[in-house]
């Protein structure tokens, strides 16, 4: 089963990278480096994804107190914080040839930054504490309170930047795409969250195969 | 004993011992002063600049300060080993949660209302009109940072590395606090009215709500040790 996804994640991926690396036309005006967005837009998408799965993890710990649970929020944690990490560098890649700047503190780019803080914080939070059973009792609330989190952020965050000033030219996002951009982009997104999933699982494994090891 | 009795016990409790001891409050009221100044020194002495930096600066320092004492909700529990005796109080745990993050909202409160006075005198702003509306605006904030804080504190509580754990948790968590607050305090300091910035505080308020209800139903768990 886990070979079985791992070999169609890495087919999905390769048919994703030919498709945007060959496939999808040279865009007019960004040129190529606008197929940086292949990658850009799935990274993020999956991310929210897993973090959703950390949100049911935990809730289902704290019900349950199922240790499978716990090693699922986890796992679930590292993969969105690996999948957050790409989407921010990809934009900063693409940021810097397009907009002329690495970042900027436009609502969309800043509220990502602040959830991958968050998480990175309930990644740390897992690290420090030794004894397993609290460490997956406290996760579960502040991978809880992160989810719930994550909606407050956005609306101050966008407030911040519109109250302020109109939507600038600088405004990120996917412009009104072509269907050849958007099939790309949506195969990409198959390909990322199958990957992830095959992370997801092999890191749960290995949780539950360490955890053997202690006890 | 009702379910507020026994929040209100734990409230007193900690009021109590702090208005005895002082052992937080002196300390962090020099902190915020000390925090002032820097602020003072990173911005220069420009008057105009200082004058627009100041929500930031007035929130910036509550939220340090905050941080200050927030780490040390149970510290008193931890070192004299009250702990175990905390918990075992009779009834639902979210009560002592409530209890502590009340004894925090009064501190942090206290300690803001200084660090207006102070903000007022070294950054010689006039906050005579617009105090009645700040009073809002710093207390759906306070509610915020007290509420998460709080929480946080109870877990971080037993961690060695607590120091480092705690504000590395409460500071991503309450950005969007901060910024609701900094806005608000800023529009109302313009000489805009309360109802102007009515999104903000509306947004304030259904965090609190938010931060606070997690927190009740989280403190079973957490509580726990």
């Amino acid at each position: 089963m886990r070979r079985a996804l791992g070999i169609l994640a890495a087919l999905a991926l390769a048919a994703g990278a030919v498709l945007a690396l060959a496939v999808a036309p040279r865009e007019a005006t960004q040129g190529n480096v606008q197929r940086i967005m292949y990658v850009h837009v799935p990274a993020i998408l999956v991310a929210y994804l897993a973090f959703g799965v950390v949100l049911g993890a935990s809730l289902a710990y704290l019900l349950t107190r199922r240790p499978g649970a716990d090693r699922l929020a986890r796992a679930a944690a590292e993969v969105g914080v690996l999948f957050t990490g790409i989407n921010i560098a990809t934009g900063a890649l693409w940021g810097k040839p397009t907009w002329g700047t690495w970042w900027t503190w436009d609502a969309r780019l800043t509220s990502v930054a602040v959830m991958f803080v968050m998480y990175l914080g309930y990644l740390l939070l897992r690290a420090m504490i030794e004894d397993r059973e609290r460490a997956a009792r406290f996760a579960a609330v502040v991978g809880i309170l992160a989810a719930v989190n994550i909606p407050i952020v956005h609306f101050s965050v966008y407030w911040w930047r519109t109250l302020h000033q109109p939507p600038s030219l600088l405004r990120p996002g996917p412009p009104t795409l072509p269907a050849v951009f958007s099939t790309v982009v949506l195969v990409n997104l198959v390909a990322f969250a199958l990957v992830a999933g095959y992370f997801v699982l092999r890191r749960t494994r290995v949780l539950a195969l360490e955890e053997e090891l202690v006890t | 004993m009702t379910y507020v009795r026994r929040a209100w016990i734990v409230l007193w409790k900690d009021v109590l011992s702090e208005r005895r001891s002082k052992a937080t409050l002196n300390g962090v009221l020099f902190f915020a002063l000390l925090l002032l100044f820097l602020f003072a020194f990173a911005l220069g002495p420009d008057r105009e600049r200082l004058a627009a930096s100041l929500p930031g600066v007035l929130w910036l320092g509550a939220l340090l300060a905050g941080l200050v004492s927030l780490g040390r909700t149970f510290l008193a529990e931890r070192e004299h080993g009250c702990w175990e005796g905390l918990l075992l109080a009779p009834g639902d745990k979210s009560a002592i949660y409530l209890g502590k993050t009340a004894g925090n909202l009064v501190l942090m409160l206290g300690v803001e209302a200084v660090l207006l006075a102070l903000v007022a005198v070294f950054f010689n702003v006039d906050l005579g009109g617009a105090l009645a509306a700040l009073v809002p605006v710093l207390l759906l904030g306070s509610v915020g940072m007290a509420a998460v804080g709080t929480l946080f504190a109870a877990m971080t509580a037993h961690v060695r590395a607590r120091e480092l754990l705690f504000p590395v948790l409460l500071l991503p968590t309450l950005v969007p606090v901060l910024l609701a607050a900094v806005e608000a305090t800023a529009a109302v300091l313009a000489g805009e009215p309360l109802g102007a910035v009515g999104a903000w505080l509306t947004l304030l308020g259904a965090a609190d709500a938010v931060y606070l209800t997690v927190g009740v139903l989280a403190a079973e768990a957490v509580l726990e040790g």
